[in-house]
């Protein structure tokens, strides 16, 4: 067993964590309120090469891991937290496409995400199918060498701005789940619009929108894995995605603490430092121990993935507990900083605002311990 | 086109320290990072580069952990690098070593410009840069704030104390490039990790048929001979009470000392 | 090995571009091969200019320099619109002192064009003697012509100290010359002194950023040169009574011959335009203002005492401020009468550059500030209320007089 991250890795790491420091996290604040597509800081993510993180040299990524892509994907968080979901949501495209698709699909899809030339959604959410993802009502009709598709989807990250999407949609609503296809669009096809931009609670600048599909044709080679396969290109994915979400919210954790650490040590009241009264360092204690489990939980993931080896439990698991130890961190955060915290003075109200997506996307925390108690039972079982 | 960038590492200054044992500085556990200036004038030299074409080679006279400078500039995208390195360079001051570096690019051969920074965050002295141009009996253009290749030639704004100088001299040149002048990239992660892999040549005296006389301690005329921390002003008088009131004993206080 | 050039007859192919690059018209080329007559004053401006390395250039080594030889201080004198800089005119006052102390006479080295009438300005401030090279060519500082005359009479009259102000021109020059004739150069001095027994100059300078300093000896190496940080040295109360023997040294200078071109002279306008290193009193503000909008707290308060506005490295980094208001290690040492510190913590890299300010206040919340260990007067508050209160202040108190 071995704890330490490689040389390699280390230099990796150390070059992100100085473009966080000098580019992402002094402008976090200004793309928290700016309400526009963080364009540059995404440019920038492509122009390091940090789009193709663990896709394969020859579809022009760098050919690491899950683990690297996660590890940069927490620093990215950790300096701003919608840069570093938009690097999640490209990732959805992404691996669906690199685990599932043709040659032919990776050459002229994969190729454009991993370099970062173009960004990556997808799309799978829909009024009437969150939680539910069987329930999707997305139609897909094939006609000839065409498929059209009808219907919508919402919520979509990246919705609008980026160019190749990933969609699920159904071939035999009767079947619900099993009737589920995965095809790939891109941006300007006949028949794809987009709708309306969520306003949210915090990640102002993020695009979710609503993805629009009137009559769109699209040709039958851009099904990804086959038809009827969507259901489990859609799980596959989510698993990854879900570890991605862990460790970002371990990323918004650590900022929050690192925050709630430097306030504690500066802000003086009864004539010291309140970094010094028990009841703050017991805060800081839990807070720090929360982020650590978080951080184990998933980098395990994310190696279990790396390593060939089954990582679905692991994944939810990091998910739920990650995203809910980063609320809590990011509340006492807030609680430490006192009425400074509820100001915009200081980050933490909006690592405050944050938090919280990350209990409810790709699988609401309710949802990752169904599907932690389903294995689970199925292991007990099946001793 | 060929750029030859010179580069020094050197200890991130705000945590140097003196110990006041042995007055000497103590450099352990401080990080060593690429002088900032080099880093606007490896970036100039990339603009150039992917402006004209050629190739960017890097060089820098220092120990062999000085190396791995060389390959951050590496990763943010030079071409070729260099570590000049010799026990009989130990001790330089800006005159040795701008002798060192001048064998060097001889050995070399042939380039377009020389790009320095302005000054190194240790020594401080924005004396080698010059004294390089010297020995290479070529035309300097020191505090770039920009410059550009028109027509062969090269074009470059100075920053000066209070206006700037547009110049012109012919190539081959060497200039000193000023924080102002440009936005280091960041290194990509591809260049992270092709920089790691890459080969660096190693030159010592004898490779650059340096007169070791001239070298290190030996052909270093200043000597430092002591080291000390700054002197601290002893600190003055607080002034204490509410705003108004201080305010008032302030302008009081400084009218008798005829400061006001 | 003295310091020695000679033409290697095997590559001189006697094409005469040397020629046009001495300045003091001391190569001939006889029967297809250059040679240098006695009127070489071993300046090496020649050197650079051969295409064929024919031209061979010796520096001394150290133990081989006779030190004895070497006699005087001198300046390198700047000028800016027809007036001697302030640095110079400090730099006169030092190397008076200097001069003094080895009982060696003070000069000036004035380069230039139509800048005979400083000469004497340089008596009164302490100079007892100018070489005054006057020519077109010198009208503008540039490296090149300036390098080739100065080291040029360095090497006819020996001084053994050169003085320099450490601005962006000395800092061109001055290694360029050191480097030529192989002596040392300490960079950007705040203290000089002679050392009694062994009469050599004793030169101090901070580095790492102003984080330490460092004394520095060129024993062997003559002249030792050094460059001199502005607004450290005391100029003297101009003398007009005192006489300056002025010796005019003739160059033959060539504009053809000197590639480097000034196309362009650029100001940048608007009220911006302030000195800081001549302002009297100084408002500087730093991270305690938070915001670039913040700063017309700190125009207000310069507005009323009449004072330049300067600026902690930590705003100018975060665009708040143009740079050329810095004051500090990388931005401008000042010395004024009055500097107010509003907001700025007091980094080494800060007090570097104003802390031989005459009266110092500083103005921060944080009690534990470095700034207040160099300020005379300190008031620990919120600038936000402290300076606006402190305007209104000194405004009634100018309006009532
Ligand atoms: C900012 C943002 C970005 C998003 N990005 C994307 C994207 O890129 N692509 C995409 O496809 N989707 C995206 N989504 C959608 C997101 O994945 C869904 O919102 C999420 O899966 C929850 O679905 P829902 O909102 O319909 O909630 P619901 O499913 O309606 O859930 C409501 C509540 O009921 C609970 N619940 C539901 N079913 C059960 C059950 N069986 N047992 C117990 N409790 C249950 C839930 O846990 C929750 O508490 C995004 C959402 C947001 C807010
Ligand atoms: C406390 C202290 C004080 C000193 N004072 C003096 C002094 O007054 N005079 C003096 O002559 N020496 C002095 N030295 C020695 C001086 O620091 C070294 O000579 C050093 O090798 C180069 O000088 P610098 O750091 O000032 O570089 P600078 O001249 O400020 O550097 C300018 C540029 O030259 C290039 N460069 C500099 N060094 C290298 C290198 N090693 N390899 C490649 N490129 C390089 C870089 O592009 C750099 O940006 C001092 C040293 C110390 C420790």
């Amino acid at each position: 067993m071995d704890f330490a991250f490689t040389e390699e890795q280390q230099e990796i790491f150390a070059a992100v964590k100085e473009f966080c420091d000098d580019v992402l996290k002094p402008r976090a604040r200004e793309v928290d309120e700016a309400g526009e597509y963080p364009w540059d800081n995404v440019r920038q993510l492509g122009e390091l090469d940090l789009m193709g993180i663990a896709i394969p040299e020859q579809y022009g990524g760098l050919g690491l891991g899950v683990l690297e892509w996660a590890v940069v994907g927490e620093l990215l968080s950790a300096a701003c937290t919608t840069t570093g979901a938009v690097y999640g949501a490209h990732m959805l495209a992404e691996y669906p496409i690199l685990q599932f698709g043709t040659e032919e699909q990776k050459q002229k899809y994969l190729r454009p995400l991993a370099t970062g030339e173009k960004i990556g959604a997808f799309g799978l959410t829909e009024p009437s199918a969150g939680s539910d993802a069987g329930n999707v009502q997305t139609r897909a009709d094939r006609d000839g060498d065409e498929y059209i598709l009808n219907g919508s989807k919402i919520f979509i990250t990246n919705g609008g701005d980026a160019e190749i999407y990933v969609i699920i949609a159904n071939v035999d609503p009767a079947r619900g789940t099993r009737g589920l296809t995965a095809f790939i669009l891109e941006k300007g096809m006949p028949g794809f619009e987009f709708g309306k931009n969520e306003e949210k609670m915090a990640y102002k600048s993020l695009s979710n929108r609503e993805l629009i599909f009137n009559d769109c044709r699209v040709p039958a080679e851009n099904i990804l894995y086959k038809e009827k396969g969507g259901f489990r290109v859609a799980m596959e994915t989510l698993a990854v995605g879900r570890i991605g979400m862990a460790i970002g919210a371990v990323g918004l954790a650590q900022a929050a603490y690192d925050a709630a650490v430097e306030y504690a040590m500066t802000r003086v009241q009864f004539g010291r430092h309140i970094s010094e009264f028990q009841a703050i360092q017991f805060k800081l204690a839990d807070m720090a121990t929360d982020i650590e489990c978080a951080r184990l939980l998933s980098y395990q993931a994310a190696w279990r993935k790396d390593a060939g080896l089954d990582f679905e439990k692991q994944a939810a698991m990091a998910k739920v507990f990650a995203s809910e130890a980063c609320s809590r961190v990011c509340d006492q955060a807030v609680q430490i900083h006192g009425g400074y915290g509820y100001t915009k003075e200081y980050p933490v109200e909006r690592y405050f605002r944050e938090a919280k997506l990350f209990e409810i996307v790709e699988g609401t925390s309710e949802i990752q311990r169904l599907v932690i108690a389903n294995r689970l039972l199925k292991e007990a079982k099946a001793k | 086109m060929h750029f030859i960038v010179c580069i020094k590492q050197v200890p991130d200054t705000t945590e140097v320290r003196i110990d006041p044992a042995t007055n000497t500085l103590v450099r352990e556990g401080v990080p060593s990072i690429i002088n900032p200036f080099d880093e606007n004038a490896i970036e100039a030299a990339l603009q150039l580069r992917e402006k004209h074409g050629g190739k960017v080679t890097v060089i820098t006279m220092g120990p062999p952990q000085a190396e791995q400078a060389l390959r951050e500039a590496l990763a943010m995208g030079a071409d070729e690098a260099i570590l000049i390195s010799d026990r009989a360079f130990a001790g330089s001051d800006t005159l040795a070593t701008s002798y060192t570096l001048a064998r060097a690019i001889n050995k070399i051969g042939d380039y377009d410009l020389v790009l320095c920074g302005k000054q190194a965050f240790d020594g401080d002295t924005a004396q080698v840069g010059p004294g390089l141009a010297e020995h290479l009996g070529i035309p300097q253009v020191t505090y770039a704030i920009d410059a550009q290749i028109v027509d062969g030639r090269l074009r470059v704004k100075r920053l000066l104390e209070s206006y700037f100088e547009v110049v012109e001299t012919p190539l081959p040149a060497l200039i000193t490039c000023v924080k102002q002048m440009n936005e280091p990239r960041h290194a990509g992660l591809r260049g992270v990790m092709k920089a790691r892999k890459a080969q660096i040549p190693t030159w010592t005296a004898q490779d650059i048929e340096a007169d070791v006389e001239r070298c290190g301690l030996t052909g270093s005329p200043t000597n430092v001979i002591r080291v000390f921390p700054p002197q601290r002003h002893r600190a003055g008088e607080k002034l204490e009470g509410d705003v108004e009131q201080v305010v008032q004993t302030l302008i009081s206080k400084l009218r008798e000392a005829k400061v006001l | 090995m003295a310091i020695n050039i000679y033409i290697d007859p095997d590559k001189c192919v006697g094409c005469k571009l040397c020629l046009g690059a001495c300045p003091y018209g001391a190569i001939v080329v006889e029967e297809g091969k250059a040679r240098f007559t006695e009127a070489c004053v071993l300046c090496g401006a020649c050197v650079s200019s051969c295409k064929f390395g024919a031209i061979i250039w010796e520096q001394p080594k150290k133990e081989e320099v006779d030190t004895s030889q070497y006699q005087g201080v001198w300046v390198i004198a700047e000028t800016h619109d027809g007036r001697l800089a302030e640095v110079t005119l400090e730099l006169l006052g030092e190397g008076r002192k200097l001069a003094d102390t080895l009982d060696e006479p003070l000069s000036l080295l004035l380069l230039g064009n139509g800048v005979e009438p400083l000469a004497s300005v340089a008596g009164h401030y302490g100079a007892d003697r100018v070489y005054l090279v006057e020519d077109e060519v010198l009208a503008h500082y540039r490296t090149a012509p300036f390098t080739d005359v100065a080291v040029g009479l360095i090497n006819k009259y020996k001084p053994s100290i050169v003085l320099i102000g450490a601005t962006s021109m000395g800092r061109d020059l001055g290694p360029r010359i050191a480097a030529r004739i192989g002596a040392g150069l300490t960079a950007d001095c705040t203290g000089l002194e002679i050392d009694p027994q062994e009469r050599l100059l004793r030169q101090t300078r901070p580095a790492f950023g102003g984080n330490i300093m460092a004394t520095i000896l060129c024993r062997h190496a003559r002249p030792q040169m050094a460059t001199v940080r502005p607004k450290v040295m005391k100029k003297l109360d101009p003398d007009p009574g005192r006489q300056v023997e002025i010796v005019r040294e003739q160059v033959s200078l060539n504009e053809k011959t000197i590639v480097t071109k000034i196309v362009e002279i650029v100001r940048e306008e608007g009220d911006e335009q302030v000195n800081l290193q001549d302002a009297e009193i100084i408002v500087s503000g730093g991270r305690g203002l938070r915001a670039a909008e913040n700063f017309a707290l700190i125009r207000e308060l310069a507005d009323v005492l009449g004072a330049a506005v300067g600026a902690s490295r930590a705003t100018v980094d975060a665009g708040w401020i143009p740079a050329y208001h810095q004051v500090g290690q990388t931005g401008k040492t000042v010395q004024p009468k009055l500097y107010i510190a509003c907001g700025i913590s007091g980094a080494v890299q800060h007090l570097a550059g104003m802390s031989s300010s005459d009266c110092i206040v500083a103005i921060n919340s944080d009690p534990n500030a470095p700034i207040f260990d160099v300020a005379t007067y300190g008031i620990v508050g919120d600038l936000f209320e402290v300076v606006p209160a402190l305007t209104k202040a000194l405004k009634r108190e100018f309006g009532q007089q």
